[in-house]
């Protein structure tokens, strides 16, 4: 549906985006992730036909950014970073005016409006001067337009920036519902989010791709894949480590001593990533270690994310 | 030109959600008044014309027109909001035709405004009704060339402050070049032909028919094409913002 070919920005000097390539198919959530500055906003505005690529395009359901933007356009609902509206409008306003915007038939505009501010929660604010909401339904409002004509193509710019918890679960449950039918690009530097909603991830770093695939394939790319995680009471827990150490396929145990009453707790990392559960099971079942919880991990995106985006030092 | 309509509604409601909007038109009003007045000393001329009250259009308009003109794109870029519209499915002309009709309408509302002004004439005296027609016509005309030049500024930065001085000043220049001492001096300094041409581009020169009740076609064209021109310059700057 979305096909991202060699796309290269410069700003003068600053190259934002430095040949950036990537597919998204229809019915998938593709998180775009990446350190602030990565890119990612760059990469929007070129497939929203905000910004002109300095070299390579993007094709959208078949047709070329650089040859026919309006075609690219009429498919793509944008929600920008800022979230922006006109502050003077009414969110019955300002839908309509992007409704007619969208051409969409005068005597479904009002239905359609309708929808939207149920499905994004702003009935009750829709005769409100949008300058008088407040940041969440600003933002919500901002995402009702992009929602208006039903298009193929979400391109969500930080959907949840700025909102409180509960509104970013909203916005969360309202991508996924969605999620079957169209193809959507979000971009956010919230790995939970990420796991949450999105089919598969693209990180960028400087304005390059560095890790490409889903949720789970990145956790596997962690130093703390299959790695195994006890918990214990444990009085002589501190002497177990030695013994940990001599499990088979296990080469290296981080220790971390109980605080506050807590239960100390042991990092058990296994060789090339390997399942140790089990073996680690048998052992403390054998030497008799009172487990209060025991767990094997699929991997920490977040470590993955440090790993890629960080220059080498 | 799928979009235009909408465009200029919804910037026209703009306007007149915000007390700035008010605010123009009272200064608009007041200042077109009082150069009337005190400068053009509408009472002791005792003709009963509007000539006093139009001639000081060119000069008002300097000021008046950019402080509607400057917002016009620079407010666009400093919300973001030039980001929803350009991403929507029109093309750039439509936008820039659309915003600059709902500000040319605006000024066209506060200048209809000013009928207390033609309705003293009327009370004081019998005027040649063409005359206040054509004059307000040329004044209308005149003030969508100030407005399309501040359009254009406009649309060159985020600074609003910025694009008033800017459109001030390309103004003022085609103002002065139909002032009479600097047409004297053209004259001395230049070939005829030449100081003709270069008084040809003036503001001033191409009004002065109206307020005598002349429509020359060749004024009309004149402003139209200052107009056609600057709105064609706006596109070509936003085009290339969006390259840059
Ligand atoms: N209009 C612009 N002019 C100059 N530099 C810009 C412009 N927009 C973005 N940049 C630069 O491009 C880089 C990428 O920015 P951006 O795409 O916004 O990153 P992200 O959205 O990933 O945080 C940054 O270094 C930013 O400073
Ligand atoms: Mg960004």
């Amino acid at each position: 549906m979305i096909e991202v070919k060699e796309l290269v920005k410069r700003f003068g000097n600053i190259t934002a985006v430095d040949g950036i390539s990537f597919d998204v198919d229809k019915g998938e959530v593709l998180g775009f992730l990446g350190p602030n500055g990565a890119g990612k906003s760059t990469t929007m505005k070129m497939i929203t036909c905000f910004l002109a690529p300095t070299s390579g395009t993007v094709i959208v359901g078949g047709k070329d950014i650089l040859e026919d933007p309006l075609a690219v356009r009429r498919q793509i609902g944008y929600l920008p970073e800022s979230a922006p509206s006109y502050p003077e409008m009414t969110v019955l306003e300002f839908l309509r005016f992007m409704a007619e915007m969208r051409s969409i038939p005068r005597g479904e505009i009002g239905g359609r409006i309708e929808e939207i501010l149920a499905t994004t929660g702003l009935e009750e604010v829709r005769h409100q001067i949008i300058e008088t909401l407040s940041k969440g339904y600003r933002q919500r409002t901002c995402f009702a337009q992009a929602l208006l004509h039903d298009p193929e193509v979400l391109i969500l710019d930080e959907p949840t920036d700025g909102l409180d918890p509960n509104q970013k679960h909203e916005v969360r449950e309202l991508i996924k519902r969605m999620r079957h039918e169209k193809t959507i690009i979000l971009s956010t530097h919230i790995l939970e989010e990420m796991e949450a909603v999105c089919s598969r991830a693209v990180i960028i770093a400087q304005g390059k791709i560095v890790a490409d695939g889903t949720p789970a394939e990145l956790a596997a790319k962690s130093r703390y894949h299959n790695a195994v995680t006890v918990r214990t009471r444990d009085p002589q827990a501190a002497a177990l480590r030695e013994k940990l150490q001599l499990i088979g396929g296990v080469n290296e145990v981080e220790f971390t001593p109980g605080q506050d009453g807590g239960p100390a707790s042991f990092t058990l990392f296994s060789e090339n990533n390997r399942p140790i559960l089990p073996d680690v099971t048998k052992f403390l079942e054998t030497h008799d270690v009172a487990v209060e919880e025991i767990f094997a991990e699929r991997g920490r995106v977040d470590e993955v994310f440090r790993n890629v985006t960080q220059p080498v030092a | 030109m799928n979009g235009l309509i909408p465009i200029v509604k919804r910037e026209l409601l703009s306007y007149f959600r915000s007390p700035v909007a008010y605010i123009f038109i009272i200064i608009f009003l007041i200042s077109t008044a009082g150069a009337t007045w005190f400068l053009g000393s509408f009472y002791q001329s005792n003709q009963s014309s509007l000539d006093p009250f139009f001639f000081f259009h060119p000069w008002l308009y300097l000021f008046l027109i950019p402080a509607v003109g400057m917002r016009l794109w620079a407010e666009d870029r400093r919300s973001g909001t030039i980001e929803l519209l350009l991403t929507l499915p029109v093309n750039l002309l439509t936008a820039v035709l659309g915003k600059f009709l709902a500000a040319w309408l605006f000024v066209g509302i506060a200048l209809a405004l000013t009928f207390p002004m033609a309705a003293t004439v009327y009370y004081l005296g019998s005027p040649d009704t063409g005359l206040v027609v054509t004059g307000y016509l040329g004044s209308f005309l005149m003030a969508g060339s100030y407005l399309a030049i501040a359009c254009f500024t406009s649309s060159m930065t985020k600074n609003q402050v910025i694009s008033f001085v800017l459109g001030f000043f390309i103004c003022l220049i085609l103002v002065l070049l139909g002032w009479g001492f600097l047409q004297a001096l053209l004259v001395n300094v230049f070939p005829v032909w030449l100081a003709d041409a270069i008084t040809f581009f003036s503001f001033s020169s191409h009004f002065e028919g109206f307020h005598r009740g002349l429509i020359d076609s060749r004024d009309v064209i004149y402003f139209l094409s200052i107009i056609g021109f600057m709105l064609f310059a706006t596109v070509i700057v936003l085009e290339h913002r969006k390259a840059s």
